[in-house]
């Protein structure tokens, strides 16, 4: 028999690789879908209101644009990670990442990265179907593509912590819906906080995906309802604090290894 | 000679039930080895300590000398497993799914892998099967892919968790002769199996647990002798009960262990040496014989002993 060479990277590589194919193999459903559903979202608002709003001294539907590009790279990041591990741990099959020689900051790193990739590729469709409805101008595009990966890397992030931490799939739809949803749709994908009450403006600051879409925008036209530093370093934050918790999860094999 | 698998005062709670409460093993390398035990005795736990998908209280595991903890890379190169559930990935195929249980062995992509998958493929009657989806397997064809999978990384350890439960005879048939073979090319086998006539021809020692202990540990030759023996079965002409009486009466006078059950005798003996006298006996009671068999020392009847002995150990105990 012939030696098989080890490149302890290649686990990585590999569960990354997985990880996206996994995706990719029902890309119908885990890219196409979210990119339609994009485009409703658009045009429906934009027939709605884009003849009566204006933001920032932008129309309506070309703020809309990049709202809905960074929701689509949120909840797909979210949906990749936590739908990968709860099938996985329902079927059973987690046991094939489990037992080779995979650290649990490998394990992290995979899973994170493949939920951005998702992410990022649902974020690209939703962008280039929706480039008809113009108005893009792209002010600062390091800020798109940095507050795009820092998005999708904390809600990949989150997706992991909550298939950790989920033992059925009802568990985590109920993370998704009463968490990531509200927390998505809250954060001014359609609309400035400036055009809220003084009160709902305090309540949208506390709300760590707001900082993210606004940063993502600032990338698109140059102006946000708060600085990008600022909403970079709250994103960055959020990050540092969800990695942290997931990585010590992990260490620890919390409800992976009993 | 580094062991194969070493585990010391391995103890493991899960609430108030004691999986493993002290477990103490070590194996040699090239040892076919037998773990038997009822239902919730902690051989899948012993198991998933070994491969680290659960963590012990306490005590201390080594796979070919790597501590399944501190070295748990490298430990865990010198495993393979075949769990017990038949679980699959839906999203790939047999190679996809073989090549990628590779990389996560570190395994880089080459011609010598492809070979390796290939001749993995071969054995396992599943190169016909290679580009077909898992989902569309049948049960016996996916429990062949799980052992593929547990040898991908050509672990010098493997260890298979009731394998061929729910199998039919031919995978079954095929199975043990792969795995027959791997152990006579050097590895080490751990075997869980409830059919005790499985363990009995193929595994060269066995442990038995119970409760989480190891109950008895021996050489499947010794277990077989020491707990069970030779058996001189027949049945004669004659139901006369007087006449019956004077034969059972003879018998038991030197051989404590017979019983009779419907015109059956049995007759328990250490040597085959010991056949012809009892015979004697029985003809010079005007007994005519029937039928006669002898039957060989049987696992199960070892198996059923010690778990007796442990209860009614248990039960002095308490």
């Amino acid at each position: 028999m012939n030696s098989l060479s080890i490149k302890p990277s290649r686990g990585f590589i590999t569960l990354f690789y997985k990880e996206v194919l996994r995706f990719w193999k029902v890309a119908a459903q885990t890219v196409a879908a979210p990119v339609l559903t994009a485009l409703l979202y658009l045009l429906i608002f934009s027939h709605v209101l884009a003849s009566h709003v204006e933001v920032h001294g932008v129309p309506y539907t070309s703020f809309l644009v990049p709202g809905l590009v960074m929701m689509s790279v949120l909840q797909n990041a979210f949906a990749n990670t936590s739908s990968s591990l709860i099938q996985s741990k329902v079927t059973g099959n987690l046991v094939f990442v489990l037992l080779p020689p995979i650290s649990h900051s490998e394990f992290f790193s995979a899973y994170v990265l493949a939920s951005v990739a998702r992410g990022l590729l649902v974020g690209a469709g939703v962008l280039v179907v929706t480039t008809w409805f113009g108005g893009l101008s792209y002010a600062a595009p390091l800020w798109i593509l940095v507050f795009a990966m820092m998005g999708g890397a904390v809600m990949g992030t989150l997706g992991l912590i909550a298939g950790i931490w989920a033992e059925k799939y009802d568990q985590l739809a109920a993370f998704q819906n009463f968490l990531i949803l509200p927390l998505t749709f809250l954060s001014g994908v359609f609309y400035s906080i400036a055009s809220l009450p003084p009160f709902w403006q305090h309540v949208s600051r506390w709300n760590p995906v707001f900082y993210m879409i606004d940063g993502f925008r600032y990338g698109f036209f140059g102006v946000s309802d708060i600085s990008p530093w600022m909403s970079f370093l709250v994103g960055l934050g959020c990050l540092l604090i969800l990695s942290s918790i997931t990585l010590s999860a992990l260490k620890r094999g919390y409800k992976l290894r009993a | 000679m580094t062991t194969a698998i070493r585990i010391e005062q391995v103890y493991k709670r899960f609430g108030s039930v004691h999986a493993l409460n002290g477990v103490d093993l070590a194996i040699q390398p090239g040892e076919f080895f037998g773990l038997l035990g009822p239902n919730g005795a902690g051989k899948t736990t012993l198991i998933s300590a070994l491969a680290g998908l659960s963590r012990p209280d306490s005590g201390r595991l080594m796979i070919m000398g790597f501590d399944v903890e501190v070295d748990y890379r490298e430990a865990r190169r010198q495993l393979g497993v075949v769990p017990q559930e038949l679980v699959f990935d839906p999203f790939f195929s047999v190679r996809e799914t073989l090549e990628i249980q590779a990389g996560y062995y570190g395994i880089d992509p080459s011609r010598q892998r492809r070979a390796w998958i290939d001749e993995i493929l071969e054995n396992l009657d599943l190169t016909s099967k290679a580009d077909a989806n898992m989902r569309t397997l049948s049960g016996g064809m996916k429990r062949r892919v799980l052992v593929a999978q547990a040898l991908v990384h050509r672990p010098p350890v493997i260890v298979l968790d009731e394998p061929t439960a729910g199998v039919d005879v031919e995978l079954r048939q095929t199975l043990w002769q792969f795995v027959r073979r791997l152990n006579e090319d050097g590895h080490t086998i751990v075997l869980t199996t409830h059919y005790l006539e499985e363990a009995e021809s193929l595994c060269g020692r066995i442990a038995m647990l119970k409760a989480g202990q190891v109950v008895a540990l021996d050489t499947t030759r010794n277990l077989l002798s020491r707990f069970s023996s030779h058996t001189l079965r027949l049945r004669t002409a004659s139901d006369k009960p007087a006449q019956l009486g004077m034969t059972q009466e003879r018998i038991t006078q030197e051989n404590a262990t017979q019983e009779c059950t419907s015109g059956w005798w049995t007759c328990a003996f250490a040597h085959f040496d010991e056949i012809e006298p009892m015979l004697a006996r029985i003809r010079n009671a005007g007994c005519m014989i029937d039928e006669l068999e002898i039957g060989k020392p049987d696992l199960e009847d070892v198996f059923v002993r010690v778990m007796q002995e442990q209860s009614h150990e248990q039960v002095r105990a308490a």
